[in-house]
């Protein structure tokens, strides 16, 4: 087997027991990226220096048996999280040559962890979109088949896993960011409850939304890294101070008796019949298992997308204001005067996505248009939050979709915006409750495309969806296929 | 006072807070350190980074709300106000805007015309961006970006139309100066912006309701310009209206060297800030416990220091005024009564040879070389008759330049006073000999003369005379 094969739970035990080393590991992770990423496009940048540095420190941590559990651990992050030193580009070209004068939070908890960082990975850019098709250093193609997107906008991350060039990445998730990219790759992918993880650090799309988590091979792995990067930061004002469970520990305790619910608006006309056939297995599975399941309501499930396309947008207009070639980033100046400067910067500095949800956001918020628009979609928000916290009161997780159909061909969707916007309606509603969820591989398409389900829970309750997810992964095979890439 | 039309007028004060630390990170305010020195991501506006909202900086929020009676509001929210500009970082300040830290609050103000209440509508906290720096060095014309001031902590108080001459405008602003100096919770160093302000200003005649159209003066930092700048504005827009005219809604820049206003932008090229709540910050919450903690804490303001100089100590309303017009000012004094000063004398001795000497080498009370228990000491030697009150200003000045005490000064230079007869019989005895022209005069009905004989006694006794005892020894040997 290969050390990329590995898992992190399984390479962490061969580097604890000194059959391999972290600089072996991370040498071999090194070379594959080399080797397959031009196929796949799923780095960014590769820091190939400061990851060997890393795995030395790491090995002598291991051999001096100070090892935590992701000492010596290769792992990449979405080119979203700032690095110091590292460039961090957001996939963007106003920020092409932008390097950072610190770390983020998570990724500071992750250094100190012991984890050795491989680069940077590709995105939507500012992680607007649902098929990394918007980043300005081109498409991320999926590992499954390179004809087709691996979803957005953490597809990088995604497809890193899925083409085993990083152990484990960190994402984040706005809409579906890490869940759909996850359910098109065939790998794990968990959406934290919002204030779970620290935003310090991570370049805001819609700070109201935004949470970051990981994105890994199965379901303990996930837990291995939300474990690391979760719990209460003072620089951040809307991370939670509640205790941080150990969410390993409560992996293995089974789904006896759980009470599962299926929300009846998601199972609607759109949807693929083979994302449909693989959602009924996995109820069949449950039973099995011993769970419960039992029909629910999210009566507000249609308002979500145009909520979130409003909130989203109208915070994304003021969080990209910074982008304006004053202080870093792109500057295009022809001399004719400061206003001119602003529009040439951040006319060849943002993509054509961005500057659509730029201007979106900017009309919602504009005066005479706020109450309808902004004000509107905020009261919308309450009723789709309370939404769950209604189906909550009746049973434990819900299981849904994590997007209408598997992977769709690279550029089918471009020229439609509408049609792109409507792949993240399953995962969309999660985003505006706040609330936890994860995307576990449930199956596959005739076309051998791995299709993803969604487990949803209880705010902070993230040790029931993992536990739920883990269930049903030691039940099934799916995340055992390898995406057929070398 | 205008003839014809009633002046209305309100004004928007920024005041910057003495917090040690910025409003949302944790960079020091240092007034002129060098550029960009006081700085870190968050004040920078670097991608990802988050405001932290200070504690103090709310602190002295609630602080200046009960001080101008304001309400502290249980729940109040920050919000970003959208623009483009160099100084600003982020392409927004964070400021708050439906729901301010304080509501309603007034201020009583004392002008020639009497005495009045102006409503404060509300107090909001907010971050001051950074400085440009607009310079022709290098052959080039280049603007320099400084955020040492970004992210430092601001409150804005905005008053209700209330006043109604520039008169009352200045009252106004110089009370509420006093007020959040004495409260500590501002510099108010107007060099240096430590307190600012815009003043909305607009005209009706006399007898109509409705307000008339407004022009917003910015940029007026002292008390003189604020005048000149609403004195200015009124008589152009009483021309304006005398002419048919109309005035329009613009934002004008006062100009303190031509003391005019010009126009620097329309109504159609105003801002649409697209205000809305920041999503980085949670909603702001003060518990009563909170707002009552502050209010037992809160200093004893100037209007009620000086009530409490004139009932406790009988001082007379100008000098309670004086003393309480600065709280340093006001310590001192109430430091020397303290120390055993009777009150009116510490007052006299405060009011005249301390504050002068402190103008005179521009120093602070904070650095009086006489300490208030000193000067008290000094007094009480006035008041058992050791000193005469003459003799006690060349002991002050011996004080103020030595830093010794009263009673080692007086020994030192013997400046005791004399109140011995028996020293003072001899002195008399030889003044009454030597001027027989004047004790006849005196003698004769000219009583006049009286005050020669005192004279002379005190120039021969080195003014150490016990002035008392000299009066009774002359009467009684004139007289006999």
């Amino acid at each position: 087997m290969n050390l990329t094969d590995l898992t992190i739970h399984q390479l962490q035990a061969q580097l604890r027991r000194r059959d391999v080393s972290a600089v072996e590991a991370t040498r071999a992770y090194l070379e594959r990226i080399a080797a397959t990423d031009p196929q796949v496009n799923a780095f960014i940048s590769v820091t190939d220096k400061v990851a060997l540095a890393a795995a030395e420190e790491a090995d002598r941590q291991l051999a001096a048996g100070e090892a935590g559990p992701l000492t010596g651990i290769p792992l990449a992050l979405k080119d979203i999280f700032v690095t110091e030193g590292v460039r961090t580009t957001c996939a963007s070209r106003i920020l092409e040559n932008f390097i950072p004068p610190y770390d983020g939070t998570a990724v500071r908890r992750l250094k100190k962890g012991g984890a050795v960082l491989l680069g940077k990975l590709n995105m939507d850019e500012f992680a607007m979109g649902s098929s990394n098709e918007n980043s300005a250093f081109g498409a991320v193609k999926n590992p499954w088949d390179r004809q087709r997107v691996p979803g957005g906008s953490s597809g990088g991350s995604a497809a890193a896993i899925a083409a085993r060039l990083a152990a484990g990445t960190l994402g984040t998730d706005t809409g579906g960011s890490i869940r759909q990219p996850a359910s098109h790759c065939g790998v794990v992918g968990l959406k934290p409850t919002y204030g779970r993880v620290s935003r310090y650090g991570v370049i805001a799309y819609a700070s109201s939304l935004d949470q970051v988590g990981p994105l890994a091979r199965d379901v303990e792995d996930c837990a291995v890294l939300l474990q690391a990067v979760a719990g209460h930061d003072p620089l951040d004002s809307t991370s939670v101070d509640t205790p941080v469970p150990d969410y390993d520990g409560a992996l293995r305790q089974g789904v006896k008796g759980l009470r599962i619910g299926l929300p009846q608006e998601y199972f609607i006309d759109g949807l693929d019949p083979e994302v449909r056939d693989a959602l009924e297995a996995a109820v069949a599975v449950y039973r099995e298992l011993g769970a419960e399941i039992v029909e629910v309501s999210l009566p507000h499930t249609a308002y979500a997308v145009a909520c979130y396309y409003l909130i989203a947008t109208a915070e994304a207009s003021s969080n990209l204001a910074r982008y304006d070639g004053v202080r870093y980033g792109l500057r295009i100046d022809r001399g004719e005067g400061l206003i001119d400067m602003y529009r040439q910067s951040r006319a060849a500095g943002f993509g054509a996505e961005v500057k659509r949800r730029i201007m979106l956001g900017t009309y919602a918020l504009s005066s005479g248009y706020y109450d309808a628009y902004y004000l509107k979609a905020q009261k919308v928000r309450t009723l789709i939050r309370q939404d769950f916290l209604d189906a909550f009161a009746q049973v434990d997780v819900l299981l849904t979709p994590v997007a209408p159909t598997p992977a769709f061909r690279l550029g089918e969707k471009t020229t439609d915006p509408l049609q792109m916007y409507l792949s993240d309606i399953f995962t969309i509603p999660v985003n505006l409750a706040g609330t936890c969820a994860l995307s576990v591989p449930g199956g596959f398409s005739a076309a051998g495309l791995p299709i993803g389900l969604q487990l949803i829970g209880r705010p902070f309750g993230e040790e029931t969806i993992l536990q739920a997810a883990h269930a049903y992964e030691q039940a099934t095979e799916w995340h055992r296929r390898k995406a057929p890439i070398e | 006072m205008n003839s014809k039309y009633e002046i209305v007028i309100g004004l928007e004060v920024h005041v910057q807070l003495t917090t040690a630390s910025k409003i949302f990170c944790g960079c020091p305010i240092r007034f002129g350190a060098p550029p960009n020195s006081q700085t870190c991501p968050v004040c920078l506006g670097l991608p990802g980074a988050l405001p932290v909202l200070n504690r103090q900086a709310v602190q002295m929020a609630i602080i200046a709300g009960l001080a101008t009676g304001c309400e502290i509001a249980g729940r109040s929210v920050f919000a970003r106000k959208n623009y483009f500009y160099p100084d600003l970082p982020k392409g927004y300040q964070i400021s708050q805007y439906e729901l301010p830290v304080c509501r309603q609050g007034e201020l009583a103000i004392v002008t020639e015309a009497g005495g009045k209440t102006i409503g404060i509508t509300r107090i909001h906290m907010e971050e001051d961006a950074g400085k440009l720096l607009h310079t022709e060095a290098e052959g080039g014309r280049y603007s320099q970006v400084d955020l040492n001031r970004a992210c430092t902590p601001l409150l804005e108080i905005v008053s209700e139309p209330d006043l109604r001459s520039s008169d009352e405008a200045v009252a106004y602003l110089k009370k509420l100066h006093q007020i959040v100096v004495y409260l500590g919770v501002c510099d108010g160093n107007l060099e240096e912006g430590s307190f600012r302000c815009d003043a909305n200003v607009s005209l009706r005649p006399w007898g109509q309701k409705e307000l008339g159209t407004r022009s917003e003066i910015k940029n007026v930092n002292s008390f003189r310009f604020v005048k000149q700048a609403i004195d200015y504005e009124v008589e152009r827009q009483a021309e304006l209206l005398d002419e048919g005219g109309k005035v329009t809604q613009e934002t004008r820049l006062f100009d303190p060297t031509a003391g005019t206003t010009r126009s620097m932008r329309g109504k159609e090229e105003a801002h649409d800030y697209r205000y809305f709540p920041d999503p980085d910050l949670v909603p702001l919450v003060i518990s009563r416990q909170w707002v009552e903690e502050v209010r037992a804490t809160l200093p004893e303001l100037p209007q009620a220091k000086v009530e409490r100089f004139i009932t406790e100590l009988g001082l007379p309303l100008y000098d309670a005024e004086v003393l309480a017009a600065e709280r340093q000012i006001a310590d001192y004094f109430e430091a020397c009564v303290a120390a055993g000063g009777q009150p009116k004398a510490c007052s006299n001795w405060v009011m005249g040879e301390v504050i002068r000497g402190l103008n005179a080498e521009a120093i602070d009370i904070a650095a009086c070389p006489v300490t208030p228990p000193r000067l008290a000491g000094m007094l009480q030697r006035i008041d058992d008759g050791t000193i005469s009150g003459k003799i006690a200003k060349t002991v002050f000045d011996e004080m103020w330049r030595s830093g010794q005490g009263a009673d080692a000064i007086i020994e030192a230079k013997g400046l005791r006073q004399v109140t011995d007869t028996g020293a003072i019989e001899p002195i008399i005895d030889a003044i009454i000999a030597a001027n027989p022209a004047q004790v006849e005069e005196y003698r004769s009905g000219k009583e006049k003369v009286f005050g020669f004989f005192v004279g002379q006694v005190m120039k021969a006794s080195k003014g150490k005379a016990n002035p008392a005892a000299v009066n009774e020894l002359l009467l009684k040997k004139l007289k006999a």
